[in-house]
């Protein structure tokens, strides 16, 4: 095929693309708008349902917590295929840090970029804690505070303190806290089914009054559990990635 | 929409109308960063560039009123996918070399 006759095949082909794009749009809702009825639903039942009054929540983790659990499994299996594919080969070595530092003469971030890291580090696990604990109060929830978490340790790598990170981070331990925490969740469920109640039901008492730190059962057990997983299973990729760089082939 | 359109008035009710600027002017912004991250053909400059997007987006989410896909965006967007590019880039640069 030449080059005109593939531009024409390109042009046809996008024509009709924006046609049936501009045709899909047509037919949306107006902006703003939320035809369906399960929002208004759920808006008006939730609280007082599932003593939780951060809504998002109470869908996530209550009335589609299956989907959640799916949710979870598809980022579990992320890190480990990620740890699967970027592991030590044969013939390839590592340099020690000491020497890879020593390789580059920008080895060190500047004083101001590693104060300021450092200085993130504390307020970012707080949040991140308060985020995976506060599920059923706010917008936040296990995967928000999974994630913050998560930055507070690439925080420390970011300041230039790649031990400290490899040392508060080995991958076995990360490994084994990420597939605990993802047990965690399933276990929830089939706790329930030990009760007799149907798969994931919130068996927990719900607490006395909607929105307080300790209501809404096993919203906030799950939230956590989702927390602990999601902030190791960053970490975990974030730690294989970093060790690749300091993998060099045998004989460099 | 925190807005008079939606019918509770609170104190902290904002004007439609400075929603619907606040609205269209970050998805202007999102899509000049957005333009920006394509246009730029030096890498770690576009992962810095990618980086501000994140933030963009997230700053986007939270004006649309999802504060919860906000947050995640900000830590994932603007931290987690830049740092692991860069990582990326490290380990292309010392196979180069």
């Amino acid at each position: 095929m030449t080059p005109g006759q593939r531009r024409w095949v390109f042009l046809v082909a996008i024509a009709a693309l924006a046609a049936f794009y501009l045709w899909g749009l047509a037919g949306l809702p107006g902006f703003g708008n939320y035809p369906g009825p399960y929002g208004t639903i759920i808006d008006h039942n939730a609280a007082a349902q599932t003593h939780a009054t951060g809504v998002v929540s109470a869908v996530n983790f209550e009335y589609r917590g299956f989907d959640t659990l799916g949710e979870e499994f598809i980022l579990f299996i992320a890190a480990i295929g990620v740890s699967t594919i970027l592991r030590h080969l044969r013939g390839e070595r590592e340099r020690p840090a000491r020497e890879e530092a020593l390789d580059r003469d920008d080895a060190m971030a500047a004083d101001a970029i590693r104060m300021t890291a450092l200085l993130f580090v504390g307020p970012a696990v707080v949040m991140g804690w308060y985020l995976a604990s506060h599920a059923q109060t706010s917008p936040a929830g296990g995967f928000q505070g999974g994630v913050v978490l998560a930055t507070a340790v690439m925080l420390i790598y970011l300041a230039g303190q790649f031990l400290t990170f490899r040392r508060i981070s080995p991958v076995d331990l990360t490994d084994a806290i990420e597939a605990t925490a993802a047990g965690g969740y399933v276990a929830v469920g089939v706790a329930a089914l030990v009760m007799g109640l149907p798969y994931l039901s919130n068996f927990l008492p719900l607490g006395g009054t909607p929105g307080a730190v300790g209501s809404s059962g096993t919203i906030v057990v799950i939230s956590l559990f989702v927390g602990v997983e999601v902030a190791a299973a960053f970490v975990l990729i974030v730690s294989e990635m970093l060790e690749q760089t300091l993998l060099v082939p045998e004989g460099n | 929409m925190i807005s008079a359109a939606s019918g509770v008035v609170t104190p902290y009710t904002v004007p439609g109308w400075l929603m619907d600027a606040l609205q269209a002017t970050v998805l202007v912004l999102v899509a000049a960063a957005a333009t920006g991250v394509v246009l730029i053909r030096q890498r770690v400059r576009q992962v810095v560039a990618l980086s501000v997007y994140g933030l963009l987006l997230a700053v986007l989410f939270l004006v649309f009123q999802a504060p919860d896909v906000s947050l995640s965006e900000l830590s994932v967007g603007a931290v987690a996918l830049p740092i692991l590019l860069l990582l990326a880039l490290a380990k292309v640069r010392e196979r180069d070399r």
